[in-house]
């Protein structure tokens, strides 16, 4: 009979944290500056340099702490990892391994199974290693320590997850959880969210664990789902052969679906943690927290009944919107500036939706201003510019955050207001078709719609439809 | 000599430590690390039982930077004494399989 | 009075006085130098055209009153391991013989907008691993006082150079009694602050959480003005204390009526060599005769505080220097092939004995399964020393005891037997493991003509009474032997 298998996953997720400085120097936090230049004696482990803890790193990995369960620690320290390795400019990373910042959490994920709780294990910060190049020309190795000491949590979860689909909702979770505090931008793809996965498999039925492989290098959702497909299958393989998984660290390659060990010989894994003779330990008052409590942003399962009992929009739209902690940010100032939760749930809903899935985007990328929606929202009802413009208008701003109002003016998009130039357009319609008149005098309604496309393109768009409609209604009355 | 140190633990701490002993070198690390463990055991003696470990002596607590850019680009200076250095970039023997 | 018989000091009230000037006392320290620095070996680095022109630069400061501190034109030493911007900084070690720091050691700053002339850096043992400046890879200093003796260490090249003349003062730093044993081998006065007194920065970590930063001068005067302006709270530094009465000049009375002294029997038992215990105990006798009240007192845990030092100073070390490794700053080795096989090769060519053994050490006390026995162990053990210091600091102001079991030893006598060396610093050490602040003060001779140092330890942040009994025994005592003089 053939055996049934179940997996166990676990996972740690590292997150940038959205600091505009380094967790132990001041240099700056920056995406993409040249090599190098974001760099101090501190941050390339110059000899006698000392760390300075950014009081915003602790900030956010509270903040995160607490929006995912957990308690707290009160007194917590650093610790040195060391390692060799040329990313890592002291080889030892500072981190924290015996007393971290938070303990004991859970989110609770929803997927197709129902509700469950994953537990997390703890959180600790830590801060991030230099680039490494590999230099074809010379052979070699080169380094950029621009994103040394970025700050980073590291979320290390309890071995809970049993499928990718719920791997992908405690990301998902997470990530938004994350983002709603403004901790990170969590982006999976630019490295600010980046998950390694812990799996073993096991008999169905068994209450024992199997011996688990690390897996990293897993840059999207699709890779992580692929990723524990394949270490599942290959787990399953060596154990129905007779053979014996080797915990270890392994490399997920994704575009040749599979992965491969990263041993060395060159190294024990013996990181020699003790803690860090350079920081004083971390103390956190009941009354700080306690204030750190009540600042927490509104999360999303509050703000989805916010949203029910103020805007009455439906519960499809809440869904969405509040997907994304930035489109949520955007409905509400947008709605603040105009007052019309409906209008501006629909163009996100509509437009927004459609344009970002056209291009590929997240909600995250979206540059518009809630100004400028709201603008374009008062333009159309006053009838300054009909719908058909109005969506011309925010493809513009979509694109490049015009401003709607300068953007009709230059382009010339406004409605004709001037009822005696539009009269005179319609009786030379009336006058062009004389079919027409006669199909709609004849009792077919469907003519006179042809007629006031025919009045909206010779007055090229700028004219309000349901005043031609009434117009022509009026002009063609026996 | 109560701790005699194996050909094993001065290899292991060799590559802990990145240091590459010569046999003689390794034969009197094994003599001094040993001697100096049994001189460390002496701590043995005393009852530590209950007493936390203190790793800082004095009572210093939450020592915080805030979260404000100071630094410029100090790139030359940094790069100026490595050994070997391109575009930009500090160079180390490949680590790229 | 010749220029170089001044103590720094009196040399800064007569340049501000205009008797002499900053450029003359640069040169007279050079002439010294001349005449002593080839026999002595006292500096690692020496810029004698770079010293007259900061003393020209400085002249002309304190000619136009851009500059008022009590040291302003004083000929000034560091210890190899404080970082100087533009000047090479070796930690007297073959890894880092071509480092040109980018930055300067925050002491080194506050010294330099002081107006002091910075004249080079002094030797040391290899990252301050050594009691005798013998582990350097750039030789030995030899004991002005005595050439085929050792000057003490690992600050052993400022001490000599103090005492020889070839600077006014000099910063060393202290991590077991690397100010105070040297300063007492070369019948200078040095002390170790409490601890986050000086900030680090700047300062390359031996042990981080016993470094510590301190001058070594010609008397306690010189002492108290050199830390005055050392010690600041230092933003880049965690570690570093907020003090609020850092004007250690104000300490210096000649009164120690009523004073509490604790002489530990502890530190007066085998090993300790008889002259230095008569000395010690002579220079106690007078500051009883001053009316101090000294007795007697039982400190405790004496013996656990080496094996406890050794412990954490390895651990610490073993990590500190892991960035030596080739790729940022410092000596590479040629001959390797690939990454690891450079990190070897670099670190055991660049890396002298003495470090290696101590690299080694710690990083065995840190692996997996050892961390309890041996790391953790020692910080309980530092715990309890610290608390036996609290008890006796209940009962006594200042604590008085030797700084050393003997005088200087012979040149290349100590390095063959590591821990007969490491038992050297049993007096010096448990300061160090309880961050307190600690002065060596000359108090005669041995029968051989070496100085005998009287250590004074007080308790943390209470440097003011710990000055005001060093300069008052320095009052009772009298003016000491220069170096060189005839007996």
């Amino acid at each position: 009979m053939e055996r049934q298998y179940e997996t166990v996953i676990g996972l740690e997720v590292h997150v940038e944290l959205a600091t505009k400085t380094k967790i132990f120097c001041g240099c700056s936090t920056a995406f993409g500056g040249e090599p190098n230049t974001h760099t101090c004696p501190v941050c390339t482990g110059m000899p006698g340099t000392l760390p300075v803890l950014n009081k915003q790193v602790l900030e956010h990995a509270v903040s995160v702490g607490l929006a995912t369960n957990c308690e707290i620690t009160r007194y917590c320290k650093f610790d040195r990892k060391n390692y060799f390795y040329p990313d890592n400019p002291q080889n030892y990373q500072i981190s924290q391994l015996y007393l971290p910042i938070c303990r004991n959490g859970y989110v609770e994920i929803e997927t197709e199974e129902g509700r469950k709780k994953v537990g997390i294990h703890e959180i600790h910060m830590e801060e991030d290693a230099g680039k490494l190049i590999h230099d074809e020309w010379e052979d070699c190795t080169l380094i950029d320590y621009n994103r040394s000491g970025v700050p980073l949590i590291e979320i290390v979860s309890e071995p809970d997850m049993r499928s990718a689909q719920e791997v992908i909702a405690y990301l998902e979770k997470l990530r938004l959880l994350i983002q709603y505090l403004g901790a990170s931008d969590c982006k999976l793809q630019e490295g600010s969210m980046r998950a390694d996965v812990n799996l073993s498999v096991r008999e169905s039925g068994s209450g024992k664990l199997g011996i688990r492989t690390e897996m990293k290098n897993l840059n999207s959702f699709k890779a992580i789902t692929r990723a524990i497909a394949g270490e599942r299958q290959r787990q399953i393989d060596l154990l129905e052969a007779g053979e014996q998984v080797v915990q270890e660290t392994r490399r997920w390659d994704d575009a040749k679906g599979c992965s491969y060990a990263m041993r060395s010989k060159e190294d024990a894994q013996d990181y020699r943690y003790f803690p860090d003779p350079d920081l004083p330990p971390v103390r956190i008052s009941e009354k700080w927290l306690a204030k750190k409590k009540a600042a927490l942003p509104e999360f999303r399962s509050q703000k989805i009944l916010r949203y029910e009992e103020e805007y009455g929009i439906p519960a499809y739209d809440i869904d969405m919107i509040t997907g994304s902690k930035h489109l949520a940010d955007i409905f509400e100032e947008t709605v603040a500036l105009c007052g019309e939760p409906k209008k501006v749930s629909n163009w996100i809903m509509g437009e927004t939706m459609r344009l970002l899935k056209e291009q590929g985007k997240d909600p995250e990328d979206i540059i518009f201003s809630p100004a400028h929606l709201a603008e374009l929202i008062a333009m159309t009802d006053a009838k300054e510019i009909n719908g058909t413009v109005a969506k011309e208008v925010f493809a513009a701003m979509f694109d490049q955050n015009v401003d709607p109002r300068r953007y009709v003016e230059e382009k010339g998009l406004k409605t004709v207001s001037d009822t005696g130039a539009l009269q005179k357009t319609v009786k030379e319609v009336i006058a062009a078709n004389p079919r027409s008149v006669a199909d709609y005098h004849g009792g077919k309604e469907k003519a006179i719609g042809f007629l006031v496309g025919q009045t909206m393109k010779a007055m090229k768009g700028k004219a309000d439809p349901a005043l031609v409609n009434q117009m022509l209604r009026e002009m063609l009355q026996p | 000599m109560a701790n005699i140190i194996s050909d094993e633990t001065i290899e292991y701490v060799g590559i802990l430590a990145k240091l590459e002993l010569s046999e003689e070198e390794k034969e009197e690390a094994k003599k001094d690390m040993g001697s100096m463990l049994d001189y460390i055991d002496q701590m043995n003696a005393l009852d530590t039982e209950g007493v936390e470990p203190m790793s800082h002596v004095f009572l210093l607590e939450n020592v915080f930077r805030e979260d404000v850019v100071v630094n410029g680009d100090m790139r030359e200076a940094l790069l100026d004494g490595a050994p070997g250095a391109k575009d930009g970039m500090f160079m180390a023997p490949r680590t790229f399989d | 009075m010749k220029l170089t018989d001044m103590t720094a000091v009196e040399l800064a009230a007569a340049i501000r006085e205009k008797k002499t000037t900053a450029v003359a006392a640069a040169q007279a320290v050079l002439d010294v130098m001349e005449e002593k620095e080839k026999r002595l070996n006292c500096y690692v680095t020496l810029d004698r055209e770079g010293t007259l022109e900061r003393a020209q630069e400085i002249q002309k400061k304190i000619d136009s009153g851009k500059i008022d501190s009590p040291l302003a034109g004083v000929p000034v030493a560091l210890k190899d391991n404080l970082c100087t911007r533009g000047m090479r900084t070796t930690c007297a070690s073959r890894i880092l013989g071509n480092f040109v720091p980018p930055y300067s050691a925050e002491a080194v700053v506050r010294l330099e907008t002081a107006g002091a002339v910075i004249v080079g850096k002094t030797n040391m043992d290899e990252f301050a691993m050594g009691s005798t400046t013998e582990t350097s890879a750039y030789g030995p200093t030899k004991n002005p006082w005595n050439e085929a003796h050792v000057p003490g260490g690992s600050s052993g090249g400022s001490a000599a150079a103090v005492a020889a003349g070839e600077c006014f003062l000099a910063l060393g730093s202290d991590t077991g009694g690397s100010i105070r044993q040297p300063a007492s081998f070369c019948g200078v006065v040095g002390m170790k602050p409490t601890y986050g007194t000086v900030s680090r920065y700047g300062l390359i970590a031996y042990g981080s959480s016993l470094d510590q930063i301190g001058p070594l001068c010609r008397d306690v005067t010189d002492c108290a003005a050199a830390l005055e302006i050392i010690a600041s709270y230092d933003d880049k530094d965690s570690t570093s204390a907020e003090r609020k009465d850092i004007r250690f000049r104000e300490a210096l009375a000649d009164d120690v009526k009523g004073m509490r002294i604790g002489i530990p029997r502890d530190y007066f038992r085998e090993g300790l060599s008889p002259d230095v215990k008569k000395r010690v105990l002579e220079a106690a006798q007078l500051l009883a005769q001053k009316g101090a009240v000294v007795e007697e007192f039982d400190l405790r845990l004496v013996e656990y505080a080496i094996p406890a030092y050794y412990t954490i100073a390895a651990a610490e070390a073993s990590s500190n220097l892991e960035r030596f490794d080739g790729i940022k700053y410092g000596y590479q080795a040629q001959d390797a092939q690939g990454l690891h096989d450079m990190y070897r090769k670099t670190r055991s060519q660049g890396f002298g004995p003495e470090v290696k053994r101590r690299i080694m050490l710690g990083s065995f006390v840190l692996s997996s399964g050892y961390y309890d026995a041996y790391y953790l162990k020692a910080l309980r053990v530092k715990a309890l020393i610290k608390k036996a210091f609290d008890d006796a600091f209940a009962k006594y102001d200042v604590i008085l005891a030797p700084v050393a079991p003997t005088t200087a030893p012979e040149l290349g006598k100590s390095l063959q037997e590591p821990i007969k060396m490491y038992l050297g610093d049993i007096y010096t050490i448990s300061v160090n493991l309880a961050g307190l602040p600690a002065i060596s003060v000359p108090c005669g001779f041995d029968s051989l003509g070496l100085p005998v140092g009287l250590q004074l330890i007080g308790d943390g942040f209470a440097e003011k009474k710990l000055l005001r009994a060093a300069f008052s025994y320095e009052q009772a005592r009298g003016p000491f032997k220069k170096c060189g003089e005839a007996q």
